[in-house]
This record gives structure tokens, C-alpha cells and sequence, in this order.
């Protein structure tokens, strides 16, 4: 896929987002468009993954551990052929493998049950450690929110990374300055990303702009320091593409009404139009 | 007196030897190499042991992530920390019914000396209630190697209960996972007995015997899923019901076994009444909550 087949894709992705929190008047649709350029970045171009077989022997993996984002990683396994699109319309209701939080049991390309923060880090720098051990090659990814480094768990697991001297694991921080209750400075700071990942024994590439598709994709390709983990922060914004929603807290975790559908899904054809 | 040996240090013996039949077989723990005597495996196979250091929540996840490799983690600690990473126990690898075996040392009173706070007696009801997991108590070493064994074979994750105190090895049973073992019969009374105080009940049925009280023992070893048979076999019996376990009589093997019989026979749960456990040797500790033989015999005595 070139860069403009990949920016179709973050927009298609997007009105996937819209229309499967619309319809199931539930969900999470600012962290989801945050993360979606990043999601179609590694599963469009960079992952060596299978749409047709997702259990392919020997395939990368990738976790969400920030799995409310649920809808994003949807959109993107969706559009590659990994299920039948015409499943987004049951997301979220009782039956679908488009489980609230991402099911590996039940949907076809997830690799790991999220949705408790903090837990989706940590199984993933077991991936790697299981790909090492075994020397089979694959390579990991996961992608952690800002609000859920606040976890203690993604410490321990960075710890981890960093003792295993797994060059087979990045994580992405989705660094998008807002969580449940207000931003990351009104809940909890962070502080120093950067020296805190640094000192924790990542290789650290900082992202100006998360939603640069062609920037992700450069960080995700740039190779590891031999034994030394991998972390791209990507600053990014919160409901990007939906003007409404972008830097608005309040679109955490609530889903458009049938106005506001419209009009965000008019500014993502008007996007599109103009790619 | 038969040989005493703790079921942790079978725990670890058995890892060493199935980890040389099985290269699948990885193992994990949290800077408590030496005490869940999962240093026995280190010691032969250091590229498959991976130490998470005092980081346990980190350890159960990265062996759910393990598990997803193709390969068949153990983790280990002390079975009070269980509750440390019970949201990685439940969501990271019960939710996903993740191939994870959780072999949890220390478990009970009869840890002793180091007191109350490292003295689980909840682990059997944190575990029952999660979907899908295994729960397995084996009552001696000559049973742990089959039970780690069939844990190792079974795809789902298995909770293995152990302990740290060195115990009597009974003669060898036949393991299952389901199908309890009658080691004792009897027509007064039946104690339905789990993990090492297994022992207990045999030395009692031993005494009661002697004031002309016959009563049969069963081995439950596994807790879930339970032995519905046998259980519905003493429904339909006139024995008197009993239950043993070194763990809370709230959500433990007595609730399992309570469950089964909904109501259609009274039964008697012996086992810690509520209340946390403390320093002491184990065997004044076992006196003071009612596990002793002595016991165990005065309070079936006052019910038959």
C-alpha cells in the first residue's frame, strides 16, 4: 500500500469509527481516532500479518493494550479483510465478536483480551520474550494511551523489556494529553516522557506528529539498537479528523448522536475528496 | 512415621522433569526461586526460566503472552499473591482462557512463622469464581508430578496449591484431574479432605476407628471441577458429610462440595472460620484452627 492508499485507509477507518459508536450509541471515539493512523500504519504496511490466515505461523503481532480504542483496531482489521465489514454494525451488541473491549477469543486478528489498562504491555513483552526464546523472528508491537501509564503494571513490563534485551518489541505510546476526567496534568502528570522511557531502557523516538502516517511509519521501520527495546511516543490528538471532537475531553468515551454523525462524517468525505 | 516432603519441593522436581520431556515447557517466577523451588528447573534449563522479579501482575501477564507463543508457562509465588495479580489471573489469562499454569506455593496456615499477611486462605474462593480455571490440591509429593504433569497436558490454565511445610507422602494414587480418590472406606461418616491435611484426615479416620467410628476419606485434589459423582454417592449414603481444607470455610472446598448437595443433606465444613492466620509453628497453628487431628477426631466425635 503507498501513502495515499493508507490515508484513504485512516479515513475510511474513521467513518468506521463514527458510524460503529453511532449505531451502538456507545464506545469510545476520541482515543480511537487518535490512534487510527498509527493502528493502519502497522497493520497496512509494516506488519507481516495475513488477512486471510491471522494465525499465520511466524506472523507479527501487534496488542492493543489501550483497548478501549476497540473501534480503531476494528475499522482497520475490517477494511484489510480480516472479518466482513458487515459485522461494525453489531459492535458492541450481545453476540458479536466485536466485543466492547477487543475479544481474541471471539474476533479474527486480535491477539490478546484488553481493555484492564496496563495488562496489554505487559502480555506483549511476553510475545517477545516467547519469539526470542524460540528464535522464530517475530516482531511485537503494542500500543499504550497516556492516561494508562499511569498504571504501575507498563513499569514492571518495561522493566522486563528492558532485562530480556527485547529488540523485537516497540511500544507506542498514543500520547494524546486527555483521559477520563480532565487532561493528564489535571489527573496525574507524567512528567518527562521522554527520560522517563529512556531511563527505563528504551531506545525512545519522539513524534511531533503522531498523525503523520508517513512519520509512523518511519519510526516503525527504523531498526532496533541490537538487545535494546524500542519506544516511539507519538503525540497525537485526540478525536484528529472530527473537528468537534479534537483536544475535547468529553469525547473519551461518548458516542456521536445521528447530527453529529453527519457532520462528521461529511468533513471526512470532504478529507477524502481532498486527498 | 512416613517420609516428610513438602509439596513445593515435589512442585519443583516435577518442573525439572517434565521440563527435560517437554521443551515447551517454560517457567516463570517472582524472585521466589528458592522458596517455590522453582530454582530446581532454573538450575537445568536457565534459557526457559525467566525470573519477573517482585513484579508478580507483570509475571502473569508475560506468561499469558507466553502462552500465546506456542509454549506452556508456569508461574510461581507464594499463593498469597495470587490476589497481588488477580487482575491479571482474571482478565489476562482466564478471560482469553490463556494455557497458563499458576503453581502457588506456601498456600494455608501452615506457612508459619511468617504470619498472617503471607498466609492465604483465599485463594481456592478467588479462583473458583473465574470461568474455566482448574483448580488442583494435590494431597501429597507423589501426587504433585501427576498433577503438574496433567496440568502441563491440559489447555486452559490450571491453579496448582501447594505447600511450604514438609508433609507425609502417602502411597500413590492415580491422578485424574475430576475424579477424587477414596483412600479410606467407612460407614459412619465421610470427611472430604484437600491438600496436605489430606493427612489429617487419615490419622483421624485412624483414631475415630479406635472408639468404634468407622469413617471413609476422600481426596479431593481437584476443586474444580469437582467430583460431582462421588460427592452424590454420600447424598445417597448415610454417612455423616465432612469436609477438610486448609483455607477459609467461606468459598473453599466445603462451599464446592455445599453446592453439589444444594440443601438435600446437612454437612460440616472444617477449615478456618473466618479469620486471618497468624505467626506460630505450623503445627500449633494447625491446633488453633481446628485442623490437628485431635482436632479434627473431638469435633467429628461430637457429631456422630
Amino acid at each position: 500500500m503507498d501513502i495515499k492508499e493508507l490515508k484513504k485507509l485512516s479515513l475510511d477507518v474513521r467513518r468506521d469509527i463514527i458510524n460503529m459508536t453511532a449505531d451502538a450509541a456507545s464506545g469510545h471515539p476520541g482515543g480511537s481516532l487518535s490512534a487510527t493512523d498509527i493502528l493502519v500504519a502497522l497493520h497496512g504496511c509494516v506488519m507481516n500479518i495475513d488477512p486471510k490466515n491471522p494465525k499465520m505461523e511466524g506472523r507479527d503481532r501487534f496488542v492493543l493494550s489501550k483497548g478501549h480504542a476497540a473501534p480503531a483496531l476494528y475499522g482497520v482489521l475490517g477494511e484489510l479483510g480480516f472479518f466482513d465489514k458487515a459485522e461494525f454494525k453489531n459492535f458492541r451488541q450481545i453476540h458479536s465478536f466485536l466485543q466492547g473491549h477487543p475479544d481474541c477469543r471471539k474476533c479474527p486478528g486480535v491477539e490478546a483480551s484488553t481493555g484492564s489498562l496496563g495488562q496489554g504491555i505487559s502480555i506483549a513483552v511476553g510475545m517477545a520474550l516467547g519469539a526470542k526464546a524460540k528464535g522464530t523472528g517475530e516482531q511485537i508491537y503494542t500500543m499504550v494511551g497516556d492516561g494508562e501509564i499511569q498504571e504501575g503494571l507498563v513499569w514492571e513490563a518495561s522493566m522486563a523489556a528492558s532485562k530480556f534485551k527485547l529488540d523485537n518489541f516497540t511500544v507506542i505510546l498514543d500520547n494524546n494529553g486527555l483521559q477520563i476526567d480532565g487532561s493528564n496534568d489535571e489527573v496525574m502528570p507524567l512528567g518527562d516522557l521522554n527520560a522517563k522511557f529512556t531511563a527505563f531502557g528504551y531506545d525512545v523516538i519522539e513524534l511531533e506528529d503522531g498523525n503523520d502516517i508517513e512519520a509512523v511509519i518511519e519510526a516503525l521501520k527504523a531498526p532496533h539498537k541490537e538487545g535494546v527495546p524500542k519506544c516511539i511516543i507519538a503525540h497525537t490528538v485526540k478525536g484528529k479528523g472530527v473537528s468537534y471532537m479534537e483536544n475535547q475531553v468529553g469525547w473519551h468515551g461518548k458516542a456521536p448522536n445521528q447530527a453529529e454523525r453527519e457532520i462528521a462524517l461529511a468533513e471526512l468525505d470532504k478529507a477524502m475528496e481532498e486527498l | 512415621m512416613s517420609e516428610l516432603i513438602a509439596t513445593r519441593v515435589a512442585y519443583g522436581e516435577a518442573l525439572a522433569k517434565l521440563g527435560a520431556e517437554n521443551d515447551k515447557i517454560v517457567v516463570l517466577d517472582a524472585d521466589l526461586a528458592h522458596a517455590t523451588m522453582t530454582a530446581k528447573f532454573m538450575e537445568k534449563f536457565p534459557e526457559r526460566f525467566f525470573n519477573a522479579g517482585i513484579a508478580e501482575a507483570n509475571m502473569v501477564d508475560m506468561a499469558a503472552g507466553l502462552s500465546t507463543m506456542d509454549l506452556v508457562p508456569f508461574c510461581s509465588t507464594f499463593a498469597v499473591f495470587a490476589g497481588r495479580a488477580y487482575d491479571q489471573i482474571r482478565n489476562g489469562v482466564c478471560y482469553p482462557h490463556f494455557n497458563v499454569k499458576f503453581g502457588m506455593t506456601h498456600a494455608g496456615i501452615t506457612l508459619g512463622e511468617d504470619g498472617g499477611s503471607h498466609e492465604a486462605i483465599e485463594d481456592i474462593a478467588l479462583m473458583r469464581v473465574l470461568p474455566g480455571m482448574t483448580i488442583l490440591s494435590p494431597s501429597d509429593a507423589n501426587q504433585v508430578y501427576k498433577a503438574v504433569k496433567a496440568a502441563s497436558e491440559y489447555d486452559g490454565p490450571v491453579y496448582i496449591r501447594l505447600g511450604r511445610l514438609p508433609s507425609p507422602v502417602l502411597p500413590e494414587q492415580p491422578f485424574e484431574i475430576g475424579k477424587a480418590n477414596v483412600l479410606r472406606e467407612g460407614t459412619d461418616a465421610v470427611i472430604i479432605a484437600t491438600g496436605i491435611v489430606v493427612c489429617n484426615a487419615l490419622e483421624a479416620a485412624e483414631e475415630l476407628l479406635k472408639e468404634g467410628k468407622s469413617v471413609a476419606v476422600v481426596n479431593m485434589h481437584t476443586i474444580k471441577p469437582i467430583d460431582r459423582e462421588i460427592i452424590e454417592k454420600y447424598v445417597a449414603s448415610s454417612h455423616k458429610i465432612f469436609t477438610l481444607e486448609e483455607h477459609s470455610v467461606i468459598g473453599g472446598l466445603g462451599d464446592a462440595v455445599m453446592d453439589v448437595i444444594n440443601g438435600r443433606k446437612p454437612i460440616t465444613k472444617i477449615g478456618v472460620e473466618d479469620r486471618f492466620g497468624q505467626s506460630g509453628k505450623p503445627a500449633a497453628l494447625l491446633d488453633e484452627y481446628g485442623l490437628s487431628t485431635e482436632k479434627i477426631v473431638a469435633r467429628i466425635k461430637a457429631e456422630i
